[in-house]
């Protein structure tokens, strides 16, 4: 190989048109003709769809029509679910309207089409709408009481148990010297993207076809959803990515907007573009998170983990949405984290309530499942009197043990393994990194006012999510390479990183990639998408293969051209040489191959989180002093931009382990509906933190030898945090079980271990 | 109402509703699609625009209110030839991912380094607190804007 651009830091081609302004997201998209469409949505968490009646807004100047259920005639299409499709499911799954009830705040009920959005939004005010009020089921107690049902015929409003399996727990706890339970919960968070959604769609009559803008992470998944709501064929739909102002799990996904927006375009033949405004953002696009667990920890005497058994409740939300299970699914199947643990017993339960649904948000599951057990370890180090950092030491899994099994999730039949890697070794990079051994005896010391505490974290990251992913390579009139990808973008930086993949392959100067093309349904014959810390892993592997088609298919065509063996063909940047003649690459333009990568197993990237901070008993306010976090992600394609992953990702975190929290009242109203009540990190919140990347393991089950890596920052921040907040203030007995660690929590925390101090 | 302003240096006129936003008239009257909403409440920062010199978030302001003003959005700090240093130092230490925020950082930056260019990293942090970041972390903005310093000091 004669290049290395793969593991090279290299500044972003993005950034080029990103800086000066010339980003195209589907807001800067104009079209001739076009209608702005507003949503109006429920006030009412939980009620019967009565009536609706838009004829006074009709009457409005400059609106032209507006679609309701009444439009649907067939009654709405209901939204398929991407992940776990499985059929329990089936009849909790979100209609794209309100049709019989509401059953959260911000369902939509009717989309408005005007000349400008101004004029939409004064219509909506005059949409009447009646709505029969039912109780609020506001969290999951309620849901749990069942004595109102979110969907009658179900009877329930439990979904789903996952049922996570490995060994004989109950016997292990049977037999266990030492256990310890506890209940613990996250707050409601989610994957708030900068740029708000959008939607813009085209109908062509004359060709039958629709144009859809605003596609994100999962184009072509999304394709198959619509063409079957819509009943076009799928070649009749184009889905076009632009630039996307993030993605974190959360965009991209099929919303009810992703059928309502083409449908209006249909409907009235005309272009119609659809914005979110950052209100309906947090009260629309998929929340995360919520979860309670009762968790149990059963260890020998020296602290080896011996078994953990438990029950989580998730709160669903209002509908199982496309990707809605997973974060379920995963705190069951990973609450062992990355730990050596034979038994494990894991019911995780779904309940539906009147609140916004839930879907991914980086890291699902993961985030709860380390939090949850990071919290325990923590707690039992202290009851059997072992240094929580040898406790984390005996229990990580070593080298020699993988490839690792880990528990097996039922009813997805899902089975897998840990690929490789030390785990021990990153915990004691971070250790050395952040001077453990020299700020162990500031733990729990007042200083100037402010108590000093440390965090310490272990953590797991899975990525690479299968089945496949596709490339294709072709040459331009330039006599340069394009590469077309399956995959998207939401943000993150692909087009450097399958540039430098493609370049290395190739071996051409990464200039002679002349562009990378994604997200768009246009380009490969089938794409998979941005999720599951998979892009880099499954799409790098796709341009891999490519690569060899496409130089198969090369030394074919050359050699013939150039009258001698396709073996003699060589490839030297932009010149094709065999037989002693050469010929210019472009004149090979067009010469095109496809590649793919399957993949049925996953990625797993680990590390560990360290931090130094104090806290301020007074104010229950937490400051970072320094936080390192330390991640083995395999093969690092590009220094640069991962760092940018682990570091952007663990700020998230710490929003989520600090700040942010979706509130409803007892009703299921929203109460957390601006950025101002909804608190995202800001730069002067968390200016202290670092990160180191290894790349000592790499996975073997990818030629690329890289792990998913877009999580690790996230996954460990509430974790570590809340140990952190715990070992400050030992001394007033402060054992944080929730999340966020918000100021009025901790200072309940410190007033609780006083009171209890002084009885 | 006709509302006469001066955007990035050339004398522009608009008619528009009077309750038409700034943010909302340069980007869809005049097309300078460069400058973002992300909040219509004042919160975010992506829309920050420069009104005579200052950074001023253009969904908390008028188009008409505008009138007679100089307005420079991230196209008039830019050019065709090559990425200013500030735009390098963004570029040099990852202060971007998915972009959108990324015009509010340079004009709300490019207003600070312009009136402070000796700024220290607790004044950065402190004046880019008004914008929010949601994939970067902010780690490589203050950076990126603390070595861009040098380019603005006389």
């Amino acid at each position: 190989m004669k290049n290395t651009f793969i593991g090279t830091p290299m500044e972003r081609r993005e950034d080029l048109r990103f800086l000066r302004g010339r980003g195209e997201y589907v807001d800067d998209v104009a079209m001739p003709g076009l209608l702005y469409a507003v949503i109006l949505r429920s006030s009412v968490a939980h009620g019967r769809l009565v009536s609706i009646d838009a004829s006074a807004a009709l009457r409005f100047p400059g609106v032209h029509s507006i679609i309701t259920r009444a439009d649907m005639p067939g009654g709405p299409p209901i939204i398929p679910m991407r992940l776990q499709p499985l059929p329990e499911f089936k009849p909790f799954e979100q209609p794209v309207i309100a049709h019989d009830k509401v059953r959260y705040v911000g369902e939509p009920i009717a989309v408005i089409l005007a000349s400008s959005v101004a004029v939409a939004e004064d219509a909506l005010e005059a949409i009447e709408v009646e709505i029969e009020e039912l109780p609020a089921v506001a969290d999951w107690q309620s849901a749990s009481a069942n004595t109102t049902v979110l969907f009658e015929k179900q009877g329930t409003n439990r979904s789903l148990v996952f049922h996570s399996r490995k060994g004989d727990a109950d016997a292990a706890f049977a037999n266990a010297p030492y256990v310890r339970r506890e209940k613990l919960r996250t707050g409601r968070h989610f994957g708030l993207t900068m740029e708000p959604r959008g939607v813009m769609a085209a109908w062509d009559d004359a060709a039958g076809k629709l144009t859809i803008y605003g596609a994100a992470k999962v184009p072509f998944f999304n394709r198959r959803i619509l063409s079957a709501q819509i009943g076009l064929p799928v070649d009749s739909i184009d889905m076009i990515e632009n630039d996307v102002g993030g993605g974190y799990g959360a965009r991209g996904e099929f919303y009810p907007e992703d059928f309502l927006i083409p449908f209006a375009a249909r409907h009235v033949k005309r272009p119609v573009k659809w914005i979110e405004d950052r209100r309906e953002n947090l009260m629309a696009m998929n929340h995360a998170r919520e979860e309670e667990c009762d968790l149990e920890v059963a260890c020998a005497r020296d602290g080896t983990i011996l078994a953990i058994r438990g029950e989580v409740r998730t709160d669903m939300g209002a509908y199982m949405r496309t990707n809605g299970a997973v974060g379920a699914r995963n705190v069951s199947q990973f609450m062992a984290g990355p730990y050596r643990v034979p038994h494990v017993k894991i019911d995780s339960s779904l309940w539906m309530t009147n609140k916004t649904p839930v879907g991914t948000y980086r890291g699902p599951g993961r985030f709860e499942a380390c939090f949850f057990l990071e919290r325990m370890i923590d707690m039992i180090a202290a009851d059997l009197g072992i240094d929580r950092i040898e406790f984390r030491r005996k229990n990580l899994v070593t080298a020699a043990e993988q490839p690792y099994p880990i528990a097996h999730v039922q009813p997805t039949d899902a089975k897998d393994e840990y690929d490789s890697g030390e785990y021990s070794e990153t915990l004691e990079r971070a250790l050395k990194e952040i001077n453990w051994s020299e700020k162990a005896k500031l733990q729990g010391k007042l200083i100037d006012g402010k108590y000093h505490g440390l965090g310490v974290v272990c953590f797991i990251e899975g990525g690479a999510a299968g089945p496949k992913e596709m490339a294709r390579i072709e040459v331009n009139p330039e006599g340069k390479f394009s590469v077309y990808m399956g995959t998207a973008s939401v943000g993150q930086g692909v087009e450097t990183v399958f540039a430098q993949i493609a370049a290395d392959a190739l071996e051409v100067p990464v200039d002679n990639i002349d562009h990378v093309y994604h997200g768009s349904t246009a380009y490969v014959s089938d794409g998979y998408g941005a999720y599951h810390s998979r892009s880099t892993v499954m799409g790098g592997s796709a341009v891999l293969d490519a690569t060899n088609n496409f130089m198969a298919l090369l030394r074919q065509a050359a050699g013939k051209r150039l009258g001698c063996a396709e073996s003699n063909v060589t490839l030297d940047i932009d010149k094709v040489t065999g037989g002693g003649r050469t010929m210019a690459l472009k004149d090979f333009a067009g010469l095109t191959a496809e590649g793919a990568f399957l993949n049925k197993k996953h990625t797993y990237s680990y590390g560990a989180h360290v931090c130094h901070i104090t806290v301020d008993a007074k104010l229950g306010r937490i400051e970072i002093i320094d936080y390192v976090v330390v991640q083995d992600v395999g093969r690092a394609v590009n220094p640069l931009t991962l760092r940018g992953q682990v570091l952007g990702s663990l700020v998230q975190g710490l929003g989520g382990a600090v700040l942010e929290d979706l509130k409803y009242d007892e009703n299921g109203q929203f109460l957390t509906g601006s950025l101002a009540d909804y608190l995202l990190p800001t730069a002067t919140d968390f200016p202290n933190l670092r990160c180191v990347v290894l790349d000592d393991y790499p996975s073997p089950i990818n030629p690329l030898g890289a792990k998913g890596a877009g999580e690790g920052g996230i996954i460990a921040a509430g974790g570590c945090m809340a140990n952190a907040v715990a070992n400050a203030l030992s001394s007033f007995g402060v054992q944080p079980r929730e999340l966020p660690l918000s100021p009025t929590y901790i200072w309940g925390l410190v007033q609780a271990g006083q009171r209890a101090a002084a009885e | 109402m006709t509302t006469k302003f001066e955007v990035n240096g050339k004398p522009v006129s608009v008619d528009v509703e009077p309750r038409l936003t700034l943010a909302d008239c340069l980007r869809h009257e005049l097309r300078l699609t460069g400058t973002h909403i992300g909040c219509e409440h004042g919160v975010c920062g992506a829309c920050t625009v420069l009104v005579d010199g200052e950074a001023v978030r253009s969904c908390l302001i008028l188009a008409v209110q505008a009138e007679g003003a100089k307005i420079t959005t991230v196209e008039g700090l830019s050019n065709d030839a090559d990425l200013t240093p500030l735009q390098k130092s963004f570029r040099k230490h990852h202060a971007l991912q998915c972009g959108f925020c990324t015009p509010g950082f340079i004009t709300t930056a490019h207003a600070l380094l312009t009136e402070e260019p000796d700024c220290d990293a607790d004044r950065v942090r402190e004046v880019l607190s008004g914008n929010i970041c949601r994939c970067t972390g902010y780690i490589g903005i203050v950076d990126a804007v603390l070595e861009a310093r040098a380019a603005y000091k006389k």
